[in-house]
């Protein structure tokens, strides 16, 4: 398979478009614009999951699809809407890294995501080899989101950037077995759920949604 | 490679993993205290005994599980631990202080975990593994949180947030691991069974398996608490409830070990892949190395054995890195003898910090003057945890240096300078703890002789265990160690 056919093109469409989103994550300040953009990224998933579905003739990435758009673009969004309105943070946050720095680490990290996986994986089928490098591209930006933010609410958007990379991974190789995509769907469910629990417990405490507020607590009685 | 058990045999494994589970569903609907607390060491004890019976499982796959002598010992210690981690609680959990809500949380959050666990050690899928640690890490970030104070709430969001980066990474991974398969397995689950992996991986392609144990060492390496990925460790050993730091130390980290070795099996079987044994070896090297240094520093004791937990986990993994049957051998019998001692001193000192409320090493002084039952135990758990003989770390330990000497001569000095350095800190803190002039108790109602027993049996039950373990291996268990010394290559 090669450049110029349709299955391969569109996968890569998709696959670049999520990239594309995951550096709209590391520049966006406004936290209305940061969850509008995963629930973008996780409406994409979902179309690269049902176009791999069908390419690939696997009725169960179809599943996927679904639970990536049911969940991905629409309930994770708007859940953390309704969470950043009561917790009246509908505003502009402070970066650890200023915006010019993090792009450039991000350019820096998908030139490494290309330069690991493209060569070492000479062996394997071209469309799984290119899709595993985008979505090592699009992790690696969600781990720089998690560093660079330290905001608790954009660090669970970062983990969650970094699980729509997992799952744009785990449907481009063909045959991948279901248990892996269902226990990722029930991770991310699992995780808002404890992550809710946790940001309504930190702001209970300290009035603030910002976790570097926590840092004096270490215990060690400085 | 292991015979086939036929699929219609009584899937033992998979009971051993839904008896918490299903323990867990019925303590969720017990509110007041003491019934919970007998109950949940009702669920642990059948939950033992089952896995007991995992011994005279014939071994080989059954569906996603499998049972060989790897996980065998260790699942059956981990439900050991377990129960007597429910003995201890049932004494101890009053002194935290939960309403009915939290209470049922921690002991459902215990159960899942124990059912966790041992599904995480007994998964032949790695997906289903994958999956098994996740729930175990979830489950242990709602019993980090369970109190709901400042510092346990930043505990269990530092557990959470490099845990669930670390677990993402193993995902990759995971899914990596099925593209080296791929072209032989074709579609289904057998493109993750590790039993299937083992057999072809000395055909696959050697770059996919090296860039999918990358991902796997270092996910599963944060949960094992390498050095650089361990700060989590520190902070959720010392703010979840007391009872709730054995476990974390004596089964988490053990299993999360396992799966990096699974991972090495697989890598090591192909002669052209990198060698995963060197990997192993730096981050534990390093482990040691920064924990030996960082325990000089702790004030608080919890924090202290959590450090320590760093080193041992760090000296098993060089064990593991040497690899051969007999650093192999050292690495099990250290993962084993460490499981037993940890989580003794951490029912000692958990009793301690109870009586004298505060859990610094400087409001704890004098045990075995004023409680000389729990101070002169305390006083040997922490002296089994330091490696000194005739406990099973020092056998362990020996063996390492031994199987060092004999094949890496330059690593002699950086890994026993290490072991010196902690051996040291810890006799430093015994001092501190158990010796010298007594600190008063911070008013507490004077605990029953029956009460102290809740913390003095598991105690004196799981340093036993270690001795047998340090200086007679019973026959079985030796052979059973000696065929698993060769399981991970």
């Amino acid at each position: 398979m090669s450049f110029g056919q349709l299955p391969y093109d569109v996968a890569h469409l998709f696959g670049g478009a999520m990239l594309l989103l995951s550096f709209m994550l590391l520049y966006q300040r406004r936290v209305t614009a940061v969850i509008n953009g995963l629930a973008i990224q996780g409406a994409i998933l979902a179309c690269a999951a049902g176009w791999q579905g069908w390419v690939q003739g696997a009725p169960q990435l179809y599943l996927t699809a679904l639970i990536a758009l049911a969940a991905k673009a629409v309930l994770i969004p708007l859940a953390l809407r309704v969470l950043i309105r009561r917790l009246a943070m509908d505003r502009t946050v402070d970066t650890a890294m200023g915006i010019g720095p993090s792009l450039i680490a991000g350019v820096a990290l998908v030139a490494l995501a290309i330069l690991v996986v493209l060569p070492i994986t000479a062996g394997v089928r071209a469309i799984a080899r290119e899709d595993l490098a985008l979505a090592l591209s699009v992790v690696l930006l969600g781990m720089l989101m998690m560093i660079t933010r330290r905001n608790a609410i954009l660090q669970v958007v970062g983990l969650m950037s970094m699980e729509n990379g997992l799952i744009l991974a785990a449907v481009g190789v063909a045959g991948m077995p279901l248990v892996v995509e269902l226990s990722t769907a029930a991770l991310v469910m699992v995780v808002l759920v404890v992550a809710g629990v946790f940001v309504f417990q930190i702001r209970e405490r300290f009035d603030s949604v910002d976790v570097s507020l926590l840092d004096p607590h270490r215990g060690e009685g400085r | 490679m292991l015979p086939e058990v036929s699929p219609l045999d009584f899937p033992l494994p998979w009971a051993v993993v839904f008896l918490p589970w299903l323990g867990a569903l019925l303590l969720g609907f017990l509110p007041r205290e003491r019934p919970a607390a007998l109950a949940n060491v009702g669920v642990s004890a059948a939950s033992f005994l089952l896995a007991l019976a995992l011994v005279w499982h014939p071994g080989g796959v059954q569906g996603w599980t499998q049972v060989d002598a790897l996980n065998t010992p260790l699942v059956v210690l981990s439900f050991l631990i377990g129960l007597t981690t429910a003995v201890f609680s049932c004494g101890a959990v009053a002194a935290e202080r939960f309403d009915a809500p939290r209470l049922r949380a921690y002991h459902v959050a215990f159960q899942v975990f124990m059912g966790a666990q041992a599904l995480a050690l007994l998964a032949d899928n790695m997906g289903v593994m994958w999956v098994a640690i996740e729930i175990a890490t979830m489950a242990s970030v709602l019993m980090v949180a369970v109190h709901g104070t400042p510092p346990a709430i930043e505990a269990a969001w530092k557990l959470f947030i490099l845990c669930g980066v670390g677990i993402a990474l193993a995902l990759l991974g995971t899914i990596i691991l099925y593209l080296a398969a791929q072209p032989f397995v074709g579609h289904g689950d057998d493109g993750l069974s590790w039993t299937v992996l083992m057999g072809l991986a000395a055909r696959a392609d050697p770059g996919v398996l090296n860039l999918a144990f990358v991902f796997l060492l270092v996910g599963y390496g944060t949960k094992a608490g390498l050095v650089p990925l361990h700060s989590w460790l520190p902070d959720a050993e010392a703010e979840g409830p007391i009872a709730i730091s054995a476990v974390l130390s004596g089964l988490l980290l053990n299993a999360a070990l396992h799966a990096v070795l699974r991972a090495k099996a697989i890598v090591g079987a192909h002669a052209d892949a990198v060698a995963p044994g060197r990997f192993l070896l730096a981050l534990g090297l390093a482990s040691l190395l920064l924990a030996a240094f960082a325990l000089w520093r702790r004030r608080d004791a919890r924090r202290f054995f959590a450090w320590s937990s760093i080193e041992h986990m760090g000296v098993a993994a060089i064990a593991f890195g040497l690899g051969g049957p007999a650093g192999n051998l050292a690495g099990l019998v250290h993962m084993l003898g460490h499981s037993l001692c940890k989580s003794a001193v951490f029912f000692g000192l958990g009793h301690a910090v109870q009586l004298r409320g505060s859990q610094k090493i400087a409001d704890i002084a004098g045990l075995c003057t004023s409680h000389p039952a729990l101070g002169w135990g305390l006083a040997v758990g922490i002296a089994a945890v330091a490696g000194l003989p005739p406990f099973a770390l020092f056998a362990s330990e020996f063996l390492l240096l031994v199987e060092i000497a004999g094949h890496y001569a330059w690593l002699v000095l950086p890994v026993g300078f290490g072991l010196l350095t902690a051996t040291a800190a810890k006799i430093h803190t015994l001092q501190a703890l158990c010796l010298g002039a007594p600190t008063p108790d911070a008013a507490a109602p004077a605990a029953g002789r029956f009460e102290e027993w809740f913390t003095l049996g598991p105690l004196w039950l799981h340093l036993v265990l270690a001795l047998l373990l340090g200086v007679a291996l019973p026959g079985p268990l030796a052979g059973m160690l000696g065929v698993a010394a060769g399981i991970p290559g």
